[in-house]
């Protein structure tokens, strides 16, 4: 995040098309931090209680979700938080739900890998999720486990149960105050705790209401949109969106690799507005050949 | 009363990159029927680097995922880990 509003960077849309996954060490300060666990232990205790502290309607406008007094309204509304989700959904998105996860030191409970809500419509508009560590997750304590670049594979989310292990997940571990940004269809899991500190995490989920179109800091993007051309196997441009979008990674087949290549390509053309924009052709030679049927 | 023994199974999944069998694992989900009692899987992650390293280390393949070809509409669509192995063995166990 390099501008004056913390709106993301080009290179930082691209990584989130290319892992749907982006995180931010220790951004939240220290002060809401703590008075965030004590929120979000109430949040728990009243959420389905008649009295108390309830979550906000769904589709209540992110501005008017926890007003004040409240940490987790500070959260929302901090100026680096808010560059975020307005580079991702846009200005004036809306609360979908959220859900604060608090898995005492030595709990078992174990979720098995999956993905939230539905199967997903066809088209590239996406929510976010973002999860806040409002303490320190030392590695082995069970931090959610996650798997990059899953985030626009099609499934059943009970269809993943049986993946006890995929090659590439990862497990969070960091500083407290750290949030972690989900594309809606990242395949992720709450995982035991076998630390010596209770774990607390808040998840929320914005829908976007408008165009989720160049909503970044698009001073670079003239720098690093890389034309229809851009082809692994003849010229390519080194420092592009398109070579964030050609990550591999490990669990990925051959086949995998490039059709994800395809849906990365077109969540960018969404994004981009460039609705000619490609990575390794794979679009434009499909397209440009069919218009041969069509013209004849 | 003498000890009973039992045949008990273990299931593991495998997963690989490719439809071979000697394809790299990418993938693994172990369930055992002995309850910790049999063997249990190498520390190395993944446990084995192919299905054919898990035939050596005693595991019988009993069932591979077929080869589907993509419904019209749906050739670039990815979903589910697609190639994927079932490996078992029997471990008599004392009851």
């Amino acid at each position: 995040m390099g501008s004056s509003d913390h709106l993301l960077s080009t290179r930082q849309m691209a990584e989130f098309v290319a892992n749907g996954v982006l995180r931010f060490d220790a951004l939240v300060p220290g002060d809401i931090n703590e008075r965030a666990v004590e929120e979000m232990a109430r949040l728990n205790a009243e959420r389905l209680a008649p009295e108390g502290l309830r979550p906000p309607p769904t589709r209540t406008p992110l501005d008017y979700c926890y007003p004040p007094p409240s940490a987790i309204g500070e959260y929302l509304r901090l100026p680096e938080v808010r560059g975020i989700i307005t580079s991702l959904v846009g200005p004036d998105p809306v609360f979908d739900h959220d859900w604060t996860h608090h898995l005492p030191a030595g709990s078992t409970y174990l979720q098995p890998l999956h993905v939230d809500a539905v199967t997903d419509s066809v088209d590239p508009t996406f929510d976010i999720q973002l999860f806040w560590y409002p303490r320190d997750v030392a590695a082995g304590e069970g931090g959610t486990r996650f798997v990059p670049g899953t985030h626009l594979h099609r499934v059943r989310s009970s269809g993943l149960d049986r993946y006890q292990h995929i090659v590439g997940e990862e497990q969070f571990a960091g500083p407290a105050g750290t949030v972690v940004v989900f594309h809606h269809g990242l395949w992720h899991a709450g995982q035991p705790n076998p630390g010596t500190g209770d774990r607390w995490m808040h998840k929320v989920r914005l829908n976007p209401t408008r165009p989720q179109v160049r909503r970044w800091d698009t001073s670079d993007l003239d720098e690093l949109h890389n034309p229809s051309s851009d082809h692994v196997f003849a010229q390519m441009m080194p420092d592009s969106v398109g070579q964030v979008l050609r990550t591999w990674h490990p669990w990925m087949s051959v086949t995998e690799y490039r059709n994800e290549q395809m849906q990365r390509a077109r969540l960018w053309r969404y994004l981009s507005g460039d609705d000619r924009y490609d990575v390794d052709y794979y679009l434009t030679r499909l397209e440009s050949r069919a218009t041969l049927v069509a013209d004849g | 009363m003498a000890d009973q023994t039992a045949e008990r199974q273990q299931v593991l999944y495998l997963w690989a990159s490719g439809s071979a069998l000697d394809s790299p694992v990418i993938g693994w989900a172990f369930h055992d029927g002995t309850d910790g009692a049999g063997p249990q899987l190498p520390d190395s992650s993944p446990p084995y680097a192919t299905g054919v390293d898990a035939l050596r280390a005693g595991w019988m393949l009993l069932q591979s995922a077929q080869l589907v070809p993509p419904s019209p509409g749906e050739e670039h669509a990815n979903a589910y880990l697609e190639y994927e192995f079932v490996m078992v063995r029997t471990c008599v166990t004392i009851e």
